[in-house]
This record gives C-alpha cells, structure tokens and sequence, in this order.
C-alpha cells in the first residue's frame, strides 16, 4: 500500500484535508461495500481536482480505482462499490490541477455472512 | 417416507386437524417485517434506487426475454400476455399457487417453465439459469409494493402445513429449526450478522454474498447448509411446501423485487 | 453486448451539474478466488471506463479487481450543449462494451 501510495505522490507531500471518504462504518458483507469521495474544490480551470485515487490496506492488491477528472465535472465525486476482504482502512487521495496531494480516510469493518453457501 | 408426505398423511388421517390459529412462536401481524429493514441505511439505498440496484440488470434482461419469440411458433410471452406491466401486476404476489391442471402447488419459476413448455414449446429451463432468473425478476418486479397475497384454501391448507411442519422441524447437526432463529431470535445477531424475519418478499433478490441474483430456492438450500442439515433435491415437494408456507407467513407485506440482500 | 442501465437527465438547463450513473453486467472475477476443486479461478475484470461528452472525455476511471461484480460508477458533469453522452467500458479477454444517452440541454 504504502508503494503504491508513493507511486502515486512521487516526492510531493501528501496533505490530509479537502477529500471525503463515506463509507460504512460496519458492512454486512464485503462483496460488495458503497462508498463515495467528494473533494472541496472549485472545479475552475485554474483549481480543479484531476485525479481521484481510491486505496485499501488489507486486500491482496492496493489499488481499487483511479478517476481522471477535471473541471468539466462540476463537482469531484465519485459513488461506486468495493469488495472488501476484511475489516481495513481505505484511504482516498486527490490530486489537484497545481501539483498537490490530498488525503482521507475512512476506517471499514467487515463482518462476514452467517450462513454460507458452500459445503464444507 | 419423505418428510413431506408423512406429516401430509397425519394430516389427511384428521389426526390434528385444524391447527390452523398461530401458535405462540408465529410472529404477530403487527410485527412482521422484511428484511429490507434489518439492512443498513446504504443496502437500503442500494435496493431504492433502480440506477444503482445490481437486480435491475436481470429485470432489463427479462424484459428483453419476456419479448423474445422461443420455438418453431416463435411465440414470445408477449404474444399471450402482452404488456408485462398490465397483464402481470400483482401475479407474482399470489405464488405459489395451487396449480389446478397438476393437482398440486407451483411456484413463480415453474409456472414460467410451465408455460414454456406447453404454449411455446421449448424446454424448460434449469433451476437458477439466468433466463429464468430473469424472466423471474421481470414478472415480479412488476408486483413491486403489492401485498405478499397467497391463496389460503381447503386444497393449499395441507401443503402450508407441511411447509410450516418444516420450518419448525430441527434438523441437521445443529439441530436447529428455521423457527429458532427466524421466529424466536429475529432482531438478535448471529455473528456480525442481524437475524431477519425470513419473509420471501423480494425474490429473486440480487445477494451480495452471491454477487448474483438468485432464487428462494437457492437461499433456502443456502440456509439448509448453514445449519448443517440435508438439502431436498430442487424439484422435492418439501421446497414448495416450504415456499408456499414463507409466502403465507410473510402475507401483507409488500413484495420488493429485486431486493438486495447481504 | 453485456445489459446496461445508465441513468442520464434527458434535459438539463445549461451550466447545471448533472449527475451520471452507470451500471454493467459483469462478474469481476478477482482472480483471487479459488473454485470448489481447489483450482484458481482467473480473473476477469473491466480495467477501464470512460465518458465523453459530444466526443469530448469528461470522465476516465481505471479500475482493480476490488471493484465489485456489476460495477457501479456515478459522477457529474456540468450540461453544457445538447448532444450525446457516450459510455466505454473495456476489460479483459477482450470485454467491450458501447452505450450513449442523448441529453438536450437548453
């Protein structure tokens, strides 16, 4: 995760503030987890949020999403689902048209289905 | 002897006929709930908006499929019903239903295998197929907010009993009873997960544990493993007495199809 | 071509944000999951979604196997003319898939 996050920011710092992760606190069921993000923002052609990244911390890969936006948008946000492997923090990072990066994060827990379908 | 047949011979020997009030474990009328509301606030979102519910997906296909010429008289659903939206309000409400021509009760998905089979000519199709599934979905979906409405007849009577003598039955190496958790222990937690009612009212639902849309047959075979206990074959009279008597039970409220479900 | 539902204002005063969803019937397959023999089950995901807007890219998102079966995606745009919406979604083996949804904007 933490590779990937640095693949993401380069050497620029990674400021915590402007982005919003809402996701649930505690879900039913990981297969299938909604979340959005929303970054304060202008959306001007001189400040407008570019690029949204979506990170996870426990499943076998980092990466969930990447949008590419810009200030056509109107607003940044983005509403998807996610399948989450187990109880984890995701973490959400806005990069902004003047070369800056934005972090925040929402801490997941996943509870598992009772009854399961597979013989075991 | 299945278990099936034997309670519906104790039944037809008037050996305890008539059991017919609620025992003290069936939950009253004004507590009956969907599990629509045992769901957190963004399933229920997911489930309201039909641009965001997975389950929408199938119902577009069964529209598609519902318009579709099958056989050598390329006769659609259309052909007979016309528009779904008119011809099939409120029909899903009513199943299963006792099915006068085979003497015995059948569900949404057989009475559309039915009609496949004898006004198309075309073989039915599979339990959980995807056309079906979707087919399923479309015809209920147009019953979406209509009372849960089966009818509860001299000829029916026997076959809910039998689905209720089922459903209080402890099975399996738990020994549990879909009563247990489902009359007595709805609202409690099992694990991280709340116990809802059981009420059939939104099938086929789209389940995430699934990430599919799929039949009460399946989840009731779902249930079954989860405790630990023999399934029936898929075409087994107990899974249609078991259907007929959650319809019965969950009567009056309002069918949801397609639900999300966890 | 695999079912979609995309949910688009037919009209739209110019400069409001509109807002977008999408829905396709895929199973995102993470390639994580092992079937009931024990064989791994291989991925099988959309990698790539885009929008354009009367030919212009509004919206672009890359996406892992973490995004869920019949992936959703909702996002907003400003209606500035009328015209066309055009939705592409592209994938592994080969997945593609086109839909568009006509906007009039006054």
């Amino acid at each position: 995760m933490q590779e990937l996050i640095r693949k993401i920011i380069g050497d620029a710092a990674l400021q915590v503030g402007k982005v919003r992760l809402d996701a649930p606190a505690l879900v039913e069921n990981g297969n299938a987890v909604p979340l959005t993000v929303s970054v304060e923002s202008p959306m001007t052609e001189k400040d407008h949020v570019k690029a949204i990244h979506i990170i996870n911390e426990k499943n076998p890969q980092p990466h969930v999403i990447s949008v590419r936006l810009g200030p056509r948008a109107g607003r940044a946000t983005l509403s998807t689902r996610i399948k989450l492997k187990d109880s984890q923090q995701l973490i959400a990072i806005a990069e902004t048209s003047d070369g800056s990066f934005w972090t925040g994060t929402a801490d997941v827990i996943v509870t598992l289905a009772a009854c399961v379908e597979d013989r075991l | 002897m299945n278990a099936l047949a034997s309670v519906l011979v104790e039944l037809t020997a008037g050996a305890m006929l008539l059991a017919v009030a609620a025992t003290a474990a069936d939950i009253p009328a004004e507590e009956r709930r969907s599990g629509y509301d045992f769901m957190s606030r963004e399933l229920k979102a997911m489930q309201d908006d039909e641009a965001a519910n997975p389950g929408m997906l199938a119902v577009l296909d069964g529209e598609a499929i519902w318009q579709r010429g099958e056989g050598a008289g390329g006769k659609s659903c259309a052909t007979c019903h016309g528009d779904a939206r008119i011809s099939m309000k409120a029909v899903a409400a009513r199943y299963p239903t006792f099915d006068n021509a085979i003497g015995r009760p059948i569900d949404l998905e057989q009475r559309i295998n039915r009609c496949r089979s004898e006004h198309q000519q075309v073989a039915p199709l599979p339990f959980e197929h995807k056309d079906l599934l979707a087919l399923a979905a479309y015809v209920a979906h147009q019953s979406k907010g209509q009372p849960i409405s089966v009818t509860d007849d001299a000829r029916s009577r026997p076959f809910i009993e039998g689905g209720r003598e089922i459903f209080k039955l402890r099975q399996g190496q738990l020994n549990l009873s879909c009563a247990q958790c489902h009359d007595d222990n709805w609202g409690n937690h099992l694990g991280g997960a709340p116990i809802p009612q059981g009420h059939p009212t939104g099938y086929p639902i789209y389940r995430l544990e699934w990430q599919a849309l799929g039949s009460l047959r399946r989840r009731l075979r779902n249930c079954l493993i989860g405790m630990r206990a023999e399934t029936y074959p898929d075409d087994a009279p107990e899974i249609i007495a078991l259907e007929f008597y959650l319809a019965w039970r969950a009567r009056g409220l309002a069918m949801e199809t397609p639900a999300v479900r966890p | 071509m695999p079912r979609t539902l995309i949910k688009v204002p037919a009209t739209a005063k110019r400069g409001e944000i509109i807002e977008i969803k999408t829905l396709i019937s895929h199973p995102m397959e993470s390639g994580f999951r092992v079937g009931p023999n024990g064989v791994p089950i291989p991925r099988d995901i959309i990698t790539l979604f885009t929008c354009t807007y009367n030919g212009e890219e509004i919206f672009r998102a890359e996406l892992s196997p973490a995004i869920a079966a019949n992936p959703f995606l909702s996002f907003l745009t400003i209606a500035c003319d009328s015209g066309t919406l055009a939705f592409h979604w592209s994938g592994d083996s080969g997945f593609a898939a086109t839909e568009t949804a006509a906007i009039i904007v006054e």
